[in-house]
């Protein structure tokens, strides 16, 4: 209980990938939406830096930035789309967007 | 002990940020327990020994990524409270759950195997960031290179996504111009 071993850092990750799948699931805006994306990164990153720390390999942590990069680029290209989507029907609700009646 | 006590609190304090982030139905509140967790997340990385990983992650998600969400959100109308998804909820807990399991076997099945070994060993006697360096740089080149290809394309994509029409304020508009602004949008929409 007091060794803070690899399986306490996996079952939080575990935890917070859980919370971001349902943030995703239950979600209607999409800005939140993407706020959810980023927990489910985030839970993932842990992971990764804790297999890194406890296996002596600095791989998890190369894979870790490049999380941190992906993120990044997404978030930037997801908000212009969505100012875009905003600009011209005044809403960014996801049920709303049902122009190709799928 | 003191890494025990840190790493209860920490876990404590993200878990209810980002339950906070998912429930609640204020666009604002979900910003600024996001960004907490945020820095709560950072923490982790600090007490694992990965500071250099902890620096980009106060620097990357609380500078930037929350900065553009903040600037992101003055362009749609956040006071209004989120209308939620009402589905099923069997479902969701079903989904989430199998989903939550899905990772734990995807990352305990190689240590199961046993066959794990350290393909870059952390150097003894050299810092963490100076370490990370020498792999990057070395090993992790091209993917380097490519992660910064794909920011600058990024980059380039939100400036011309979002740049559109920048140059009508709608703040510095009368409410005639406002309004036969939006008629000539709606126009274009349904034609």
């Amino acid at each position: 209980m007091m060794e803070i071993g690899l399986n306490h850092y996996l079952v939080l990750s575990t935890i917070l990938f859980a919370i971001g799948l349902v943030g995703v699931m239950r979600r209607k805006n999409l800005l939140l939406l993407f706020f959810a994306t980023e927990i489910l990164l985030n839970s993932v990153n842990i992971a990764f830096a804790a297999i890194s720390h406890y296996y002596g390999d600095l791989t998890g942590q190369m894979f870790a930035f490049f999380v941190i990069a992906i993120a990044a680029s997404e978030v930037a290209v997801g908000l212009g789309l969505l100012i875009v989507w905003h600009k011209r029907h005044g809403n960014i609700d996801l049920d709303a967007m049902s122009t190709m009646k799928g | 002990m003191f890494e025990a006590v840190a790493f209860y609190l920490f876990a404590f304090l993200t878990i209810t940020m980002f339950y906070i982030t998912v429930t609640t139905s204020q666009a604002l509140y979900a910003l600024t327990a996001l960004a907490a967790g945020m820095i709560f997340i950072s923490a982790f990385f600090f007490i694992l020994g990965a500071e250099f990983l902890g620096a980009i992650q106060i620097v990357v998600y609380s500078g930037a990524v929350m900065a553009l969400y903040a600037f992101g959100m003055m362009f749609f109308d956040t006071t209004r409270d989120v209308k939620e998804k009402h589905g099923n909820k069997m479902i969701i807990t079903g989904l989430s759950t199998i989903a939550a399991v899905l990772v734990v076997l995807i990352f305990v099945a190689p240590m199961v195997g046993g066959n794990v070994s350290a393909l870059y060993p952390i150097t003894e006697g050299v810092g963490n960031t100076q370490d990370v360096g020498m792999v990057l740089f070395s090993k992790y080149l091209v993917p380097f290179e490519l992660a910064a290809i794909m920011l600058l394309s990024a980059m380039i994509s939100g400036i011309v996504l979002a740049g559109k029409k920048m140059d009508l304020s709608i703040t510095m508009m009368s409410d005639a111009e406002v309004k036969d602004m939006r008629e000539d949008q709606n126009k274009k929409v349904l034609s």
